[in-house]
């Protein structure tokens, strides 16, 4: 980069150097009653100021912590920055957290000032107010909808604003001395993971962990001011923070924020994002609506797109690497992009895109190659909320669909003899807050992050993961069972959203199987069959015939892998229900929580295993507004054929 | 509770009276010697069983209709034989029990219709997009763009309303009748044929236009739980005929309207 940032360890004061350097270019974006709304970076950090010299006015100290639910807005990370600015600790929440799911957090942290978003997010702040005594200060950014409220903790950002204004007038040196009072390794930032076991932990980031690793995979990208990101993931999650709040204030660049969740799709034709993170299910929600699109397109239009998917397929991701293919086949491929891959990439909003990542699960292979092919520089990368995000990331022309990639520069790696990758990086967390048992657990003395994650090194020196190391289990027989191995080879069908293999301490594999509504609905659509709902569908024996396919293919691609061909899966059925974040079986990031629903669902996997042909079961469903009900079904319980591993090589 | 609270204070003058409205289609007697009255700023409901002669009460207002006897009075004066387009440039709109939307056109343009009265260049202008006409259509946009934030139809703008679902047609209803800026604005059934999310979207949509904009709402429903839980005051029709009225628990605890939702011998 060719401005000297040296010596800007906080992100105040970065945000301050922008606010000088890059006065009037665009920080934040936000679509607004339909016209996209600019906030420069010299407004950007007015409104912190001000912001900042509010909080402070209203008793928020160095060293608090100010929770911070809300989608995202510019005003979001404004409070995030003024926060920082006064030394304290800004505390991003799930948006779509039910309110007792907020209470923990804010008991923790002992979190005394929040800032919500709307009414939605203040009626939950207000409803635990009961369990959270601390919390003694709610400013809300959206005033619809709380003329009426008049609890005493409540107050508008706007008149947070006017407080800040005043303050600031009679002391405008203030803010200008506190930011410079803020250093590198204080703490910048505290995000509670989503905790696929147990309960969340605060995980404590300093400024310096934080620049240090946004700074790192920026240099690696080339990441400028001109790039473009659109923030449409939770402001909860590390990653959105790392690409919409860390990475532009390390290198100026300018985020969108969408209208609303369902507009986001055509806000990102709008924007035409440089820089692109997606996890894996959006990729696939994405090709899946672009699959069912071309379906009802005219025939010359279908045999078109087929024809050239063909030529992309072949050649497309070696085009991208930059490597020989042949001047026909070049030609071919230029004459798709001008027909094909060009308008469809125009279509996904990923006409200007650089670079894209996809992390977080893996990611099916023909999906990744999909993306690929179309001439989207689509890559993997490997972190987490412990780790500042970048870890590992696959180098341009070195990407591959089932590795992580290389280490990024400055982090080191290692493996347990039982798999386990450790870490050891700039950006690794302070600690768990609160939680030296659980901090003692994960970092040992030498420094090293224990991940929980179990791989290993290819041939390239990429990182692989297989799954959780607590999750690696044996059958009875003492083979190797790797559930998330399986249901992941499960999940890219098409047809399949989630599964959830059993096998642990079993003698053989058994699976629940989650349906996807959209495509199982087409599907049977197409084949003009009559169905009333989610339950009657996942019931059909057409239904169960389809699934068991997949399984068998499964099955039959296990069978060629001999230190797995044990985990070949026998039996199956298929749940009544997605499984869902507010009844607690996935995380908010939709990762399944595995002891959890084998908790819930015992009767099933023991019917499973029993044999039984059906099993009755009566389930607890949790509405989105609070309210529960219950589903009550019969599911059937199907067998599956497995190969023997001989044969099957044989057969390969 | 903060609902309740905050309202009470603010329901204003009698701002629509109808006195002793009697209307009859040859020999059907569908109101007769109807008479009750709006509050601004009110939620006011009405209910009654199927053929109670609910909308036919709001087509009297709307002018669709005009009574064989009686009077209403709107803002003090009274008003005889107006028609449709007249009711609707003095500010009163409404919504359709079947919907009134052009299907083929999209969510904007269909909310852009609604602001036709408020547009004062001609139509020459209009079709050739000339200055005042492009400036007026700008300053219009802005207020529909604000009544789609409202509404919370971002994501459908350039949707051609056949395309919705049925819960959103109901709700790009409501928009093009906010876009005519209200003082009562009438509701057949706005939640008929929803499902329980779209029913409580809805109910808020309803609530919030209420408390944001003042607007007075007068709405004919028949879902009781939703009646009881938004409205102020309940005018309950029986064969034509008013038999209760009065606030939510008043008319619930009435023997003359219990008799006619559950029925008596005769």
């Amino acid at each position: 980069m060719a401005e000297s940032l040296a010596g800007l360890d906080t992100f105040p004061k970065l945000l301050m150097h922008h606010a000088r350097a890059r006065a009037e270019r665009p920080a934040i974006r936000e679509k607004d009653l339909g016209v996209w709304q600019t906030w420069s970076w010299r407004r950007f950090a007015e409104e912190v100021c001000l912001l900042a010299c509010g909080l402070a006015a209203q008793g928020f100290r160095r060293g608090d912590h100010l929770a911070i639910v809300g989608d995202n807005r510019p005003r979001v990370y404004a409070a995030m920055c003024a926060a920082q600015c006064l030394g304290g600790i800004p505390v991003p929440l799930y948006q779509d957290a039910v309110a007792a799911e907020m209470a923990f957090p804010i008991q923790n942290a002992a979190i005394t000032h929040a800032l919500a978003e709307d009414q939605e997010q203040v009626d939950k702040l207000l409803e635990i107010l009961p369990q959270c005594p601390t919390l003694a200060h709610i400013y809300y950014d959206e005033p619809r909808g709380l003329r009426h409220y008049d609890q005493p903790q409540l107050m508008s950002c706007d008149r947070l604003l006017e407080l800040g204004a005043e303050a600031q007038r009679h002391d405008p040196a203030f803010l200008e001395a506190e930011i410079a009072r803020g250093a590198g390794p204080d703490t910048a930032a505290m995000f509670f993971t989503s905790g696929t076991t147990g309960t969340a932990k605060g995980v404590v980031l300093t400024h310096h962990s934080l620049i240090d690793r946004a700074r790192a995979a920026a240099e690696m990208e080339g990441l400028n001011d001109a790039d473009v990101v659109l923030a449409y993931l939770p402001p909860a999650w590390i990653g959105q923070n790392i690409f919409s709040y860390a990475q532009p204030f390390v290198t100026g660049y300018c985020i969108c924020c969408p209208e609303s969740a369902e507009t986001v799709m055509s806000d990102m034709r709008d924007i035409g994002p440089t820089y692109y993170f997606a996890p894996p299910r959006v990729f696939e929600a994405l090709l899946t609506q672009v699959s069912i699109r071309m379906e009802d397109a005219s025939a010359p239009k279908r045999a078109l797109y087929r024809y050239f998917m063909g030529v992309a397929r072949r050649v497309g991701g070696a085009i991208l690497d930059g490597k020989d293919v042949g001047a026909l086949d070049w030609l071919l491929y230029r004459l798709g992009d001008a027909m094909v891959y060009g308008p469809l990439r125009n279509v996904l909003g990923m006409s200007r895109v650089r670079i894209a990542y996809t992390a977080g699960e893996a990611i099916g292979p023909d999906l990744f190659r999909f993306y690929r092919s179309l001439g989207i520089n689509l890559k993997q990368l490997y972190g987490s909320t412990e780790t500042s995000v970048f870890v590992c990331v696959q180098p341009n022309g070195q990407v591959k669909a089932d590795t992580v990639g290389p280490a990024v520069k400055g982090v080191e790696l290692s493996f347990t003899p039982e798999r386990e990758l450790l870490i050891r990086s700039p950006g690794l967390f302070k600690e768990y807050y609160k939680n030296p048992q659980a901090t003692a657990d994960s970092k040992d003395a030498q420094g090293w992050f224990h991940t929980g994650d179990a791989g290993y090194f290819d041939a390239d020196g990429h990182v692989k993961i297989i799954d959780r190391v607590k999750d690696v289990g044996k059958l009875a027989d003492g083979s190797l069972f790797a559930p998330k191995y399986l249901e992941n080879k499960l999940k890219f069908f098409p047809f399949i959203k989630e599964a959830v293999a059993f096998g642990h301490g079993r003698d053989r594999v058994c699976a629940f199987i989650n349906m996807d509504m959209e495509a199982v609905g087409n599907w049977a659509e197409k084949r003009g069959m009559p169905y009333s709902g989610y339950v009657d569908l996942a019931s059909r024996d057409e239904v169960y015939g389809l699934m068991r396919e997949c399984i068998e293919q499964v099955n039959a691609d296990l069978a060629a892998e001999p230190e797995i061909a044990g985990s070949q899966i026998h039996r199956f059925l298929i749940l009544h229900k997605q499984l869902e974040a507010d009844d607690g079986e996935l995380t908010r990031t939709s990762k399944v929580r595995r002891l959890h629903v084998a908790e819930k669902y015992a009767a099933l996997v023991d019917a499973m295993y029993a044999g039984k042909p059906v099993v009755h079961v009566e389930a607890q469903v949790r509405y989105e507004d609070g309210r529960t009900g219950s589903i009550s079904a019969d599911l059937k319980i199907r067998d599956a054929r497995t190969f023997p591993p001989a044969a099957a090589r044989k057969a390969a | 509770m903060t609902k309740a609270d905050g309202r009470a204070g603010r329901l204003g003058e009698v701002i629509l009276a109808l006195d002793g409205v009697s209307l009859a289609f040859g020999g059907v007697q569908a109101l007769r010697d109807v008479s009750f009255d709006v509050r601004e700023h009110e939620v006011r409901a009405i209910i009654g069983p199927n053929g109670a002669g609910k909308s036919s009460m709001l087509n009297v207002i709307n002018g669709v209709y005009h009574p064989q006897q009686g009077t209403i009075r709107y803002l003090g004066r009274e008003y005889r034989d107006m028609d449709p387009h007249e009711v609707a440039v003095s500010g009163i709109a409404r919504t359709f029990q079947n919907l009134a939307l052009f299907k083929g056109m999209t969510v904007l343009d269909n909310i852009m219709a609604g602001r036709n009265l408020k547009m004062h260049t001609n139509i020459l202008l209009q079709a050739l997009r000339l200055g005042p006409a492009l400036r007026e259509e700008i300053a219009q946009r802005e207020v529909v763009e604000g009544i789609i934030d409202f509404l919370e139809i971002q994501a459908y703008r350039k949707t051609p309303v056949g395309r919705l679902p049925y819960g959103l047609q109901k709700r790009v209803d409501l928009a093009r009748a906010l876009a005519m800026e209200p003082r009562i604005l009438l509701l057949d059934e706005p939640m008929a044929g929803m499902n329980v999310e779209e029913k409580q979207d809805m109910c808020r949509f309803v609530l919030d236009v209420n408390d944001h904009f003042g607007t007075t709402i007068v709405l004919i429903e028949h879902d009781m739980s939703v009646v009881m839980d938004i409205s102020d005051r309940v005018v309950v029709l029986d064969y034509g005929r008013k038999i209760g009225d009065g606030t939510p628990n008043e008319v619930r605890s009435s023997q003359a309207v219990i008799d006619a939702y559950l029925g008596v011998s005769h």
